[in-house]
């Protein structure tokens, strides 16, 4: 009887058990099993309770009205928020979760019975024309063409040819020259070794050829143009025939041994002009002389243009040597 | 107590898992990229630090666009800031002023948005070098290496773009320059920048919404757009690796699966990247622009320097000696170009096609899943290294005006020093660079063979 039972038992858990596995196979762990580690959960949760409160602090900093520093509080709060979050994830990375190295096979590097369907498919399709040379030209003519209409329109975001604006300066023969307050030069109050920026009266001073910056030299250290500078004043366009950036350094008084003579200098590549001579470049990259604006003194005795400027104003293009200045 | 809620935690999981992939089918998808295996090393992380710096950029950059205006038109400031009292100045730059001054979290978000913009150019150029020293470019990579080219371009693109916007003292001085370097290009210089500018500089009311525009939407969206097919195509190409152990081969690749190893790194990785941009942008002033006033056309401040990444062009175009070439009154190359056209298309030609360079000269097509050591390719690292050299001194050459400031060497003398090494310095790193790697190679090999010897006894 026993015998018996021990059968049924055995037979009942085997046919149980393949019932069982019938069912599904127990499921093989993915991710590699690892120990529980209640200190790092202690100090993720710290970390998370700290971004809750970092946060909060945020908001708590931007709800005041009246806080001096208020960026860095901002700052501190945000960022610091963050970084423990960061600080939190890591925890995670190196202490709660498995680290798990893994390998498996690159895929594959090409498919070439794949890539010999698509080239049959491309070919089979043109099973009907007969002059596909001349039908690809076509075709690519035309969408060429088609292309090409569609761009045209960005034209109209410039004058793209018409380049004799950029010959044009606000000066001419008579324009007064006024400082920054609108207030004209008197000759007698330019003195040496100063320098002065000066507009001209009653035009747009935010054009390239409107600044001049004016300085006054002994008459007998002049070596051209001493007509163009009454009483040693000259003037020249502000703006630097490299980059296109305002000249606001005067050197003067010079220093002897090393900067011999007075120049003036552009802040952005050191492109430095001698204005005793004619605007003429004696060091850094600018390729072309500072145009200089012609001067004489009406009867009250303030400087005005006498003409326009000895050449185009601003950085150099194609243009800029086959034309003059205009008004 | 754990038990249950483990237990509602895996029904709730359930439910989710089955509602996504009966709706859309991406469950093997998922399964497969939750497995996807990252080989580890830090030099890895660069791109990533980009990619968070990115999104970080979108998200402070979509925050300003809310409170900046892009009209040019001028007005009289009265607010906050007193230095500036009645001063005249745009919209552009009152309304920068505005965040700066009168927003709150305003002045937070724009500098943070500077500093991401500034790491975020840095990122990718860390990475490219680290691409680059590697030969991570090889087949079948190039293409994805184009791309990032690509975006490095655009992002310096985008960075001037942001940067001109503010209408401020440095911006507007950055953009004569560039206008100038637009000028400059031979033969349709001047009606490029027309066409850009709408005119002879500083161009017309519209050049700033088009600015704008550039700036807040078409460069982000190819930027976008060439990060994702980047990104698809490091997944699908997977990851290459260096040979650690022999597991690591070029057929089969070794390291952490995305999920749970990776994520909680590279989220770690994110949340630093915000956190610190955040303290920058809280805690270090960056472009402070109510200290440089508004721009006109007629305005200069000394000791101008743009954000970092430019200063390799502001050196070359300082460097280049005074030369238009012209025949008889037709000029045909101005001096910006040199500097600031030529040189840079050199060095983004030479990076860029440096893959199919090399392929030319080695005859190497194969597929390459392993990286090299520096040293394990002489060659190319020592043509890296130069003209890693000839850029960084070129960049130097940008500083002299600040070494004159506060070491007193004069200016002029920097420049002509700077003038003949640029051109002696590659050389010279680029054979010193070559002769390191062959040694410590010839030492390796020494060595192994001694290891063996002994081991023979």
């Amino acid at each position: 009887m026993t015998k018996l039972k021990d059968w049924l038992v055995a037979g009942t858990v085997l046919l149980l058990g393949r019932r069982e596995r019938e069912r599904g196979p127990e499921r093989q762990p993915i991710v590699a099993a690892g120990a529980p580690n209640h200190r790092a959960e202690n100090v993720l949760l710290l970390l998370f309770f700290l971004v809750t409160l970092a946060a909060a602090a945020f908001i708590a900093v931007y709800a005041l009205d009246r806080l001096s520093n208020q960026t860095q509080w901002l700052g501190l709060a945000l960022g610091g928020s963050f970084c423990l979050l960061a600080a939190a994830c890591l925890v995670i990375a190196k202490h709660l979760v498995v680290t798990e190295e893994l390998a498996e096979p690159y895929p594959e590097r090409e498919s070439p019975c794949a890539q010999g369907e698509i080239e049959q498919i491309v070919h089979e399709s043109g099973s009907r024309f007969t002059r596909k040379r001349l039908v690809t030209l076509a075709g690519s003519g035309a969408l060429g063409a088609l292309g090409l209409a569609a761009l045209v329109p960005a034209a109209s975001l410039g004058p793209v040819l018409d380049t004799d604006s950029l010959y044009t300066t606000p000066w001419r023969k008579g324009r007064r020259l006024v400082d920054d307050a609108g207030k004209p030069f008197a000759v007698a109050d330019v003195r040496e070794q100063t320098f002065y920026t000066a507009y001209p009266e009653g035009a747009d001073r935010e054009l390239i050829g409107a600044p001049l910056v004016v300085v006054r030299l002994p008459p007998g250290e002049l070596k051209e143009r001493r007509s163009w500078a009454p009483h040693g004043i000259v003037a020249y366009s502000k703006i630097c025939t490299h980059a296109g950036c305002a000249i606001a350094l005067y050197r003067k008084p010079t220093f002897a041994p090393t900067q011999p003579r007075p120049a003036l200098v552009c802040p952005c590549h050191y492109s430095t002009f001698d204005p005793a001579d004619a605007g003429k470049v004696i060091f850094g990259p600018a390729g072309r002389a500072l145009p200089q604006l012609p001067l004489l003194v009406d009867r009250k005795g303030e400087l005005r243009a006498a003409g326009n400027f000895s050449g185009p104003v601003g950085p150099s293009w194609w243009g800029v040597r086959m034309g003059k200045a205009r008004s | 107590m754990v038990g249950r809620a483990d237990g509602e935690g895996a029904l709730v999981i359930k439910a989710a898992v089955r509602f996504i992939d009966q709706r859309t089918g991406t469950a093997p998808m998922i399964k497969k990229t939750l497995r996807y295996i990252f080989p580890d090393h830090w030099s890895f992380l660069l791109g990533e630090v980009a990619l968070y710096c990115f999104m970080l950029l979108v998200a402070t950059g979509v925050y300003l666009t809310f409170f900046f205006d892009d009209s040019v038109s001028q007005t009289t400031y009265h607010g906050p800031y007193k230095p500036l009292d009645g001063a005249t100045m745009s919209h552009a730059y009152q309304s920068v002023l505005h965040i700066s001054f009168s927003t709150k979290a305003g002045l937070l978000m724009r500098q943070t948005h500077h500093w991401a913009a500034n790491v975020f150019v840095a990122a990718i150029i860390l990475h490219l070098l680290r691409v680059f020293f590697t030969g991570a470019f090889r087949k079948p990579r190039d293409l994805t290496y184009l791309i990032g080219i690509g975006m490095l371009t655009l992002a310096l693109l985008e960075g001037y773009l942001g940067y001109s916007l503010a209408d401020d003292l440095l911006s507007g001085m950055g953009l004569a320059i560039g206008y100038s370097v637009a000028m400059s290009i031979p033969f349709v210089g001047a009606n490029f920048a027309t066409l850009i500018w709408g005119g002879p500089f500083p161009g017309s009311s519209s050049f700033w919404p088009r600015m704008f525009i550039a700036h807040v939407l078409i460069f982000p969206i190819l930027i976008a757009l060439l990060l994702t097919v980047h990104l698809v195509l490091v997944a699908s190409r997977h990851h290459t690796q260096f040979k650690a152990s022999k597991r690591e081969t070029e057929r089969q690749v070794v390291g952490v699966p995305a999920f749970p190893a990776q994520a909680p790194r590279s989220l770690g990785l994110m949340f630093a990247v915000f956190g610190v941009l955040f303290l920058l942008g809280g805690l270090v002033q960056i472009n402070p622009v109510w200290l440089w006033g508004p721009y006109h056309v007629g305005d200069a401040t000394n000791g101008a320097q743009p954000d970092w990444y430019l200063g390799w062009l502001i050196g070359a175009l300082r460097l280049v000696p005074s030369w238009d070439f012209t025949i008889g009154n037709y000029t045909v190359v101005p001096n910006p170009f040199w500097g600031g056209v030529l040189f840079p298309a050199i060095v983004f030609g030479i990076v860029a096609l440096w893959p199919f360079l090399e392929r030319r000269f080695t005859g190497d097509v194969a597929f390459h899943n392993l990286l090299d050591r520096p040293r394990d390719n002489p060659w190319r690292t020592a043509i890296g290294m130069a003209l890693l050299t000839w850029v960084f001194l070129t960049f130097m050459a940008g500083s002299a005006d600040r070494v004159d400031v506060l070491f007193g060497i004069p200016y002029s003398r920097q420049i002509w020093i700077y003038r003949v090494i640029v051109w002696v310095g590659p050389l010279l790193v680029g054979v010193i660079t070559k002769r390191v790697c062959e040694e410590l190679l010839r030492g390796e090999q020494a060595s192994a063979v001694r290891r063996s010897a002994i081991a023979e006894g």
